[in-house]
Parts: C-alpha cells; sequence; structure tokens
C-alpha cells in the first residue's frame, strides 16, 4: 500500500502544499529576510542589518507601549475568561434544568465577527458613558477595560464548552469515592475537578492567551487605538507602521518577527507549565 | 438535605438566567437601536424605540444602499463555502497521505503545518499579500488558495490525528479487492474521516466567515465582505450614520444566528474535538 501511494504525492499533497508555500512558506521567509532590509514594494530592498530592530524601539515609545498593554490586557483576560468559564461549566454540570438553553446562550457570541463585535460594545460602552459626559476615547482606561469586557462576553462561551467536556469525563466513582470519605464540596473541587480538567486548562489558557496577544479586529474597532495611540495592541501597532507610513515596511516587519518570538515563547512555556501539571487518570 | 440542594439549585437557575439576560442583551440593544433615527442612537442607546424615535425599516434600506450588502453576502458566503470546501478535501487527502506514507519529508511536512499554526498573521500579512497580487489570486476565486493554505495547519494536524487511528486493515483490505490509492482514499478512508471532516469544517467556517484582515489586504478594493463592508462604512472618516450603522451591525449577527441555531450540535461537537486534538 505504501509503496503504491507513495507515488500518488502530486495528487495529494500537491494542491495543499502549493497554497501552503504561497500563503505561508515564502511569506513567512521572506518576511523574516525583509526585516533585515529597508524596502516599499518587496523589490527594492536594500540590506540594513539590525536598524530596523532598533528603530522598532527607539524611533517611538508606542512599541514599547503597545507591548506593555498587551501583556496586561492579556494577563487580565485569560484570567477572567477562564475563571468565569470554569465557574459557568460548574454550574452546568450539575444537572440543573435549562442547562442546554444556558449553554447555547453563553456560546453564541463567540461566532459573532471581531469588527461586529467591536462596535457593538462601543455603542454600548458610550452609551454607559455618557451621563458622565464622556466618552470611550476620552482614556484609556476605558478602551482597556472595554476590551476585556468584549473579550469575556467573545470566549467564555467557548472555554466553558471545552471545560464542560473536561468535567463530564471525570467518573463518577472518584467524586463518588471523596463524598464517601468525607471530603466538603470545595475540597472535592480542590483536589478532584480541578487536577482531573487539568488538560482543558492547558487548552483553554493555551486559546485565551494566544487569541488575546494577538487580538486585533476587536481593537481596531472598538477604539482603533485612540486615545493617541495609548489602547494600541502590539498588533494593531504592527499594521499601523506597514500601512500607516511609507519607508517603515522593514520597520513593520521587524515587530513581526519580534511579535512572532514572543508569542511563540509564552505559548510554548505556558504549554509546558500546564502539561507538567496535568495527571494521569 | 434534599431541600437544601434545591434551594442551591435554584439559586443557581436564578443567576444563570440573570447571566443569560446579560449575555443576550447587547445584541438586543443593536436590534433596538436599528430600529431608530440615526439621531435618536448615541444620545439613548438603551431607551426603546417610541413613536418619535421609531422609523421601521428604514435604516436597514440606507445601510443596504450604502455598503451593498447582498454584494458583500454573496461574497463572503461564497468564499466560505468553497474555502471550507477546498481546505476538507485537499488537506485530508495530504493528511492521509503524510501518515501513511513514513518519510523524512513526509514528517518535515507534518512539523511545517504544526508550525505554521503558531505563527501569527502579522508575520506575513505585507509578504503574502504582495505575492497573491503577483500571483494574480487578488479575486474571489483566489482568495480560496490562499484560505487553503491558512487553513492547512489546524486541518493537516487534526485530520492526521484522525487518521492515526484507522486500522492499516481496512485499507488493505480495499488493496486486495483491487481498489489504488485513489479509490481507496475516496471509497474507504474519507467516508470514516467525516466526524473530522465536519470538525475542520466548522472550526474553518467560523474563522474565515468573520476574517477581516486577509480578505481586507488580498481582494479588499474590489470585493468587500461583510467584516470589510461594516468597516468601510464605520470606520471611515466624517459624519457617521449610526441608523445604517445599527442596521448593518444587525443583518451581519443575523446570519450567524440562523446558522448557529441549526447546527449547533455540530458547532459545540466541533469546538470540544477541536480542542482535545489541540
Amino acid at each position: 500500500m505504501q509503496q503504491a501511494l507513495k507515488k500518488y504525492f502530486a495528487f495529494f499533497v500537491l494542491p495543499t502544499l502549493t497554497a501552503f508555500c504561497i500563503s505561508f512558506v515564502i511569506p513567512f521567509v521572506s518576511g523574516a529576510a525583509l526585516s533585515f532590509t529597508e524596502f516599499t514594494t518587496v523589490t527594492n530592498a536594500r540590506f540594513v542589518g539590525l536598524s530596523n530592530y532598533a528603530k522598532a524601539f527607539s524611533e517611538s515609545a508606542e512599541f514599547l507601549n503597545s507591548l506593555w498593554f498587551t501583556i496586561k490586557f492579556t494577563v487580565v483576560s485569560v484570567i477572567a475568561v477562564n475563571a468565569i468559564a470554569f465557574l459557568l461549566a460548574l454550574l452546568l454540570t450539575r444537572g440543573i434544568k435549562g442547562t442546554n438553553l444556558f449553554r447555547t446562550v453563553f456560546f453564541m457570541p463567540n461566532l459573532i465577527g471581531g469588527i461586529v463585535l467591536g462596535y457593538i460594545w462601543q455603542l454600548i460602552i458610550n452609551g454607559v458613558l455618557y451621563p458622565r459626559g464622556v466618552t470611550l476615547l476620552a482614556d484609556a482606561k476605558y478602551g482597556f477595560w472595554g476590551m476585556v469586557v468584549l473579550m469575556n462576553w467573545q470566549m467564555a462561551g467557548y472555554m466553558m464548552i471545552i471545560y464542560i467536556a473536561g468535567i463530564q469525563n471525570i467518573s463518577g466513582e472518584l467524586t463518588e469515592a471523596a463524598s464517601i470519605d468525607g471530603a466538603t464540596p470545595f475540597q472535592t473541587l480542590w483536589k478532584i475537578t480541578v487536577p482531573m480538567v487539568m488538560p482543558s486548562i492547558t487548552i483553554c489558557t493555551f486559546l485565551t492567551l494566544t487569541n488575546s496577544f494577538k487580538m486585533f479586529d476587536q481593537n481596531l474597532a472598538l477604539t482603533g487605538g485612540a486615545p493617541s495611540e495609548q489602547t494600541t495592541m502590539l498588533a494593531l501597532n504592527i499594521y499601523k507602521t506597514f500601512y500607516g507610513r511609507t519607508g517603515y515596511e522593514g520597520v513593520g516587519q521587524a515587530k513581526a518577527v519580534i511579535f512572532f518570538l514572543l508569542l511563540a515563547a509564552v505559548a510554548l512555556s505556558q504549554l509546558w507549565l500546564t502539561r507538567s501539571r496535568e495527571v494521569e487518570s | 438535605m434534599e431541600k437544601q440542594k434545591n434551594g442551591v439549585n435554584f439559586l443557581i437557575l436564578l443567576f444563570l438566567s440573570a447571566l443569560s439576560v446579560l449575555f443576550l442583551a447587547p445584541i438586543f440593544i443593536i436590534l433596538m437601536n436599528s430600529l431608530k433615527g440615526r439621531f435618536y442612537i448615541s444620545d439613548a442607546p438603551f431607551r426603546l424605540p417610541d413613536r418619535e424615535t421609531f422609523v421601521g425599516l428604514e435604516n436597514y434600506l440606507s445601510g443596504v444602499a450604502k455598503t451593498g450588502f447582498p454584494s458583500a453576502f454573496g461574497y463572503s458566503l461564497f468564499i466560505t463555502v468553497f474555502s471550507v470546501a477546498a481546505i476538507v478535501l485537499f488537506t485530508a487527502m495530504t493528511a492521509w497521505y503524510i501518515t501513511r506514507v513514513k518519510s523524512p519529508v513526509t514528517s518535515f511536512l507534518y512539523y511545517c503545518f504544526v508550525f505554521s499554526m503558531i505563527v501569527p498573521f502579522q508575520m506575513v500579512m505585507f509578504t503574502m499579500s504582495k505575492l497573491a497580487n503577483l500571483l494574480r489570486l487578488d479575486n474571489a476565486v483566489g482568495i480560496i488558495a490562499i484560505y487553503l493554505g491558512f487553513g492547512a495547519g489546524l486541518s493537516v494536524f487534526m485530520f492526521s490525528g484522525f487518521v492515526k487511528s484507522i486500522p492499516l486493515e481496512v485499507e488493505e483490505a480495499a488493496t486486495i479487492d483491487g481498489c489504488g490509492p485513489v479509490q481507496t482514499f475516496f471509497w474507504v478512508v474519507f467516508p470514516i474521516l467525516k466526524p473530522t471532516a465536519v470538525t475542520v469544517a466548522i472550526l474553518n467556517a467560523m474563522w474565515i466567515w468573520n476574517d477581516y484582515l486577509l480578505p481586507l489586504l488580498v481582494i479588499g478594493s474590489k470585493y468587500r465582505t461583510i467584516p470589510v463592508a461594516v468597516q468601510y462604512l464605520i470606520g471611515g472618516y466624517g459624519s457617521k450614520d449610526m441608523g445604517a450603522m445599527m442596521a448593518m451591525l444587525m443583518l451581519s449577527i443575523i446570519p450567524i444566528i440562523v446558522f448557529y441555531l441549526s447546527c449547533q450540535k455540530y458547532i459545540i461537537k466541533g469546538v470540544i474535538s477541536g480542542a482535545v486534538k489541540g
């Protein structure tokens, strides 16, 4: 079988591989190379060494600010989304009436796209702030908490679904044994449920972490970075560097490389950290 | 004990109901404001439309005229359906090949696909959009190839995980019965992959339908998908027509809700099995 199949590489692999090269491999390799050059149209690239990387930080404080803003946002939203999602999952695995209906409602916002989500919350937050005489763009803190609320509305239902699946996988014998041993509900939660759903925690943390770190659409629609770029996250900052100023494409590409390396480092160390806490059932 | 439990459950029910209302409120607020005159929205977004502010479907008509919503809907639907079909078919084929044919090349390819999942779009967006332009892929059909490339990472990964669990005997039996690799794949392997195919289709459809930056950069000037059209209407400078904006937000949400309520079972399953594999 393997011998016969081997000859069919062109048929089975080539369509995907061609598309993969066009949208990923070639752009990735040339993008990495271009980060060391100055260019406006790719073809007129001139090697400039590490100067784009230096410029990314030295040119203005915006890149570092957006990095700091992104980190703060990611930490807050990862904790909030997972706490809410886990709580909802606990409440929805008790066999209460209407569980399916609640699950349907909580998950729904996840399917709405980031741009639309951003404008929905722009209206609502501006409506809440209106009596105070300010708008969402008056202070960076409104934009920050606005995005946190938005992120929770969007992601909590998705993570809840994963946590519910994890909790339902715990065998009844374990919890039964715990209650026979006289464990309080809190002890059962802490000593049984949490360790047993560690794989779900790993994947949910991973998903919320990478999604928060890479957030773009919601950021663009909700605040667009206002006031004065104080709520610009990394992805939006990179986009603005590419398309906002001619001659800065190389700097944008250098920032993108830094962004990629940071994301990879954070995501992999998170996976390693939570994976090491998973237990065999 | 039993009575106490009932009491607790009642409180939980109350809490969840309140939370559900909060979760649904944003969509209701948009719906409500889409029926109000454009000057009555920003000041009092939480007020129900009344005799003075109610304008019926006026906002919908002006919004549709301004954005060309029907054509945006058509492009979004066309691109999503055909990209998802291409991804499911081609990545399943690729995953089967690279799982069954063991060689340094196939395992290298596998790791390339997995690696691509962690690379953020900003890393490749500029060079990718230039390349797409150069190769004349900057139209509603060409972008399908781009989506196939971007969807390949997750999809090949998921299909490969499932292919590993198919016993080789099944495929060997097909070979003994005289099937070539192509027939074996389409008659025997692909039908077994169906549950994973549904998951892959759902996960890809969810992001392609809502994708903003990729279609903007590749085909944005000529073909506007729904997210791009919404951003053009609202994100531009100058005075904003809040009424048209609310109507367009509502029109973007309705197809999603219809799709969700009709395929809910598959979507939830897709999310769960996607997470287990990931």
